[in-house]
């Protein structure tokens, strides 16, 4: 039942979020969630809060709506203002919340994959116990990085889960055209990282891989490798036509593998009432409408902000 | 109650539009996703897609109509009557900022980018006053880096050091040796050659609140790394609104070295000077080496700290006191003279210091400034020497197109203009990649004779 709630705020904020982008109060990039709601909730769900700690790239939003950030800070950080959770300074891509373990929010490709396994270092480090997570797309599973951090990853046995959220385009370009092994999951194999592949419109396949996974990581094996095979249902980006797939290929999609979906049916065969879910929809375009408001209607960052917090210090 | 659909911007650029086709017809039920009409812009042909579900009022705007500004109301929607209908903006405040007001009355005045690094506090802030009789010692610069990196991680747990070969093989110029012995594997860690990667294996290891010191084995090697130097550590600070830090400290030898051609001598100070969010030093002697660093560690911002290989062994004094640490973004006068002032870092220093000894025995009394760090630029300590000699030379030894040299040359020109009794002249590197033959390698550095040429020449005595 959280699952369900969780996603379906997920998807009614990214909703709003491009409804928001529509009219102009969001600017620059945004790239939705929507459709891959499943695997930060199944994931967000295993991990134990102020322990483990969780990164990754610019499609962001869901990760930290997962991990029970405030949606209003969310949005007011989308719509650029004082109140946001970057004080209005990241926007979309650049969102983090140290206080919840979460690292960001990183703008350039395959970036979060090293820094992750920096913050895996810092777990063993300091023996706290703690694993991260680190989520990057089919697109990033191409950059150098990730292979040099899966070397290091395996050769120190660090706690890190590396998640690739395989949505099957890389902007626009699909898997197939841009991966000489496009079964990602088997892209650990020569650093003898082991991989499993998982259905990412399946909420409760996520969570399941995610204990594993955990299990593997906590009994100080190094890291694993996560394929979740989801898919996007909008553009890369607002600001993508999408015109390298069909329109039938992406309605099939949401016909037949919707997460929401997906887990509508787990619960009505738990017993629970359409009115129940019906509530919970209520609930959530309520949290979010109010999200929204609080973003458009809250002020934007003084001008004086403009020189803070470059640097920590004084010299 | 109806629900406004507007012209949707649909690239951060967008300001109008092509309405190239209804897909709705007044009348249709639709739910969220549902193709409403496809729209074009200046790059391409986007669909637009419903985001409340309801039944089409009217069509406003009939399909085929060219330059619908962004914002217009082009259909309205009968809602279900829930909570969002309700939150649809009015027409009147949704219409979108077309353009941000006129840039922002300029905010502070952005005169040289590192003008403004001259933050006020710094002109109370001076190096350390040693007890009188404090012994000094000769030490190394080798040894002295090494000396501030023990210290610091006696001092602190959370400190480690990490690059190639720093471990077993005790550093590729032996800066970091007898370190692993001390703290062990743990703290001290080989990583494969990788710097891409341990870069942001540091960068990671410091937001998740360690103290990282990572070293390149030559800052010719960071150019692999540059995007976590930047991107990573420099402005997560500013893109979290101050939440998430990244007190990390990139360190190794920087400039020629010595008949290791163009890939392997290059002087990256002025590039990282350039960027906002970083602290950049570059000293000379070994005690500045080995207070500054100790600074470098302990501060809460990305710190890159450039050393020079032919500088390591040369030997200087360092104060024996408990806890050598200096002030980050304090220039230092290592030789006071009247008459005119050259300015430098790192291995520069030295070719000015011996350039100002010549200049001694022809009569010219000149003041050598080493600025320690790079940035924040100490443009105070250099100004005000200015105003005393009225005349000044930058030597550096690195290239001379956007470098320390110009952005001294542009602030003594927008600040110091009144005292300057010449034109500021710049003794660099000639601007070619270094070349490896002996004659043409000599031929392309600075040296203490262009100094002194120089240094006559602003005192019209050339």
């Amino acid at each position: 039942m959280e699952f369900y709630r969780q996603m379906v705020l997920i998807r009614r904020f990214e909703e709003k979020a491009g409804q928001l982008y529509g009219l102009g109060l969001i600017g620059g990039f945004c790239h939705l969630y929507i459709g891959q709601e499943a695997v930060a909730v199944g994931i967000q769900s295993a991990l134990e809060p102020g322990k483990d700690s969780v990164i990754t790239g610019y499609r962001d939003h869901g990760h930290m709506l997962a991990y029970g950030i405030d949606p209003k800070l969310i949005m007011a950080e989308l719509t650029g203002r004082e109140a946001g959770i970057s004080r209005g300074k990241g926007g979309s891509m650049h969102m983090f919340s140290v206080e919840h373990k979460f690292f960001g929010g990183h703008g350039i490709v395959g970036a979060q994959v090293s820094l992750g396994t920096g913050l895996g270092f810092a777990h063993k480090y300091r023996g706290d116990g703690g694993v991260c997570v680190a989520y990057f797309g089919d697109g990033a599973a191409n950059q150098g990085q990730v292979y040099e951090s899966f070397n290091m990853a395996e050769l120190w046995k660090l706690p890190i889960i590396f998640v690739i959220e395989n949505n099957q385009y890389a902007m626009g370009t699909s898997v197939n055209r841009s991966s000489a092994e496009d079964q990602l999951y088997r892209r650990g194999e020569s650093f003898r990282i082991p991989g499993l592949q998982v259905d990412g419109m399946d909420v409760l396949a996520v969570r399941g891989a995610t204990e594993e996974a955990l299990k593997w990581v906590q009994d100080g094996n190094g890291p694993i490798l996560l394929e979740m095979k989801t898919y996007r249902y909008r553009g890369h980006s607002m600001s993508d036509p999408a015109k390298y797939r069909s329109r039938e290929e992406v309605q099939a999609m949401r016909e037949k593998s919707d997460p929401i979906e997906g887990a509508k049916k787990y619960l009505a065969e738990m017993g629970v009432s359409e009115d129940e879910l019906k509530k919970i929809d209520q609930d959530i375009r309520k949290i979010v409408s109010d999200a929204a408001d609080f973003a458009e209607t809250s002020p934007e960052p003084e001008l004086s902000e403009l020189y803070t917090d470059v640097l920590v210090e004084q010299y | 109650m109806g629900i406004e659909i507007k012209m949707p911007a649909l690239s951060p650029t967008m300001e109008e539009g092509t309405l190239a086709k209804w897909l709705v017809k007044e009348g249709d039920e639709v739910r969220s996703g549902d193709i409403l009409a496809e729209i074009e812009t200046d790059k391409a042909t986007m669909e637009f897609e419903a985001v409340d579900e309801g039944k089409i009022g009217a069509i406003v705007v009939p399909e085929g109509t060219e330059g619908v500004k962004v914002g217009t109301v082009i259909a309205t929607m009968a809602g279900e009557g829930d909570k969002t209908a309700a939150a649809a903006p009015k027409a009147e405040e949704s219409a979108p900022p077309a353009k941000p007001e006129a840039a922002p009355e300029a905010p502070k005045k952005a005169e040289s980018g590192t003008s403004k690094l001259g933050s006020e506090t710094k002109a109370s802030i001076a190096d350390p006053d040693l007890p009188e009789g404090t012994e000094m010692v000769k030490t190394t610069v080798r040894e002295a880096l090494r000396d501030a990196m023990a210290e610091e991680m006696r001092r602190d747990e959370r400190v480690f050091v990490m690059g190639e070969e720093v471990a077993e093989y005790q550093g590729a110029y032996k800066v970091t040796q007898g370190l692993l012995e001390e703290f062990g594997a743990k703290r001290v860690i080989d990583t494969p050659i990788t710097e891409h990667g341990f870069a942001g294996v540091g960068a990671g290891a410091a937001m998740g609140g360690l103290r990282p010191v990572i070293e390149f084995m030559t800052f010719n090697f960071a150019m692999q790394a540059i995007d976590h130097i930047i991107n990573s550590a420099a402005k997560t600070n500013y893109m979290s609104g101050g939440q998430m830090r990244c007190p990390i400290v990139f360190r190794g030898p920087n400039g020629a070295a010595s008949r290791v051609a163009a890939q392997h001598s290059q002087n990256y100070g002025p590039w990282y000077a350039a960027v906002p969010g970083l602290i950049v030093i570059a000293p000379y002697d070994a005690a500045d080496a080995k207070g500054l660093l100790k600074a470098a560690i302990r501060s809460e911002d990305p710190v890159v700290f450039l050393e020079n290989e032919l500088v390591y062994g040369r030997s200087f004094d360092v104060p024996k006191v408990d806890d050598y640490v200096l002030p980050i973004g304090k220039a230092r006068i290592v030789r006071e003279g009247k008459d005119v002032t050259l300015v430098s870092y790192s291995i520069g220093v030295g070719v000015a210091l011996d350039a100002a000894e010549t200049l001694a025995g022809e009569g010219i009394d000149a003041e050598v400034i080493d600025l320690r760090t790079l940035r924040p630029l100490d443009t105070a300590t250099v100004l005000q020497s200015l105003k005393k000699t009225n005349r000044l030379v930058v030597v550096e030894e690195g290239w001379p197109v956007c470098s320390i040299s110009s952005e001294i040359a542009a602030v003594v020109m927008e600040q110091g203009f009144d005292d300057l009794d010449a034109p500021v002249l710049r003794v660099t590197n000639e601007d070619v990649p270094l070349p490896y033959a002996a004659n043409l390698e000599k031929a392309a550095l600075i040296d203490a004779d262009r100094v002194v040429t120089a240094a006559k020449k602003v005192c019209y005595k050339g």
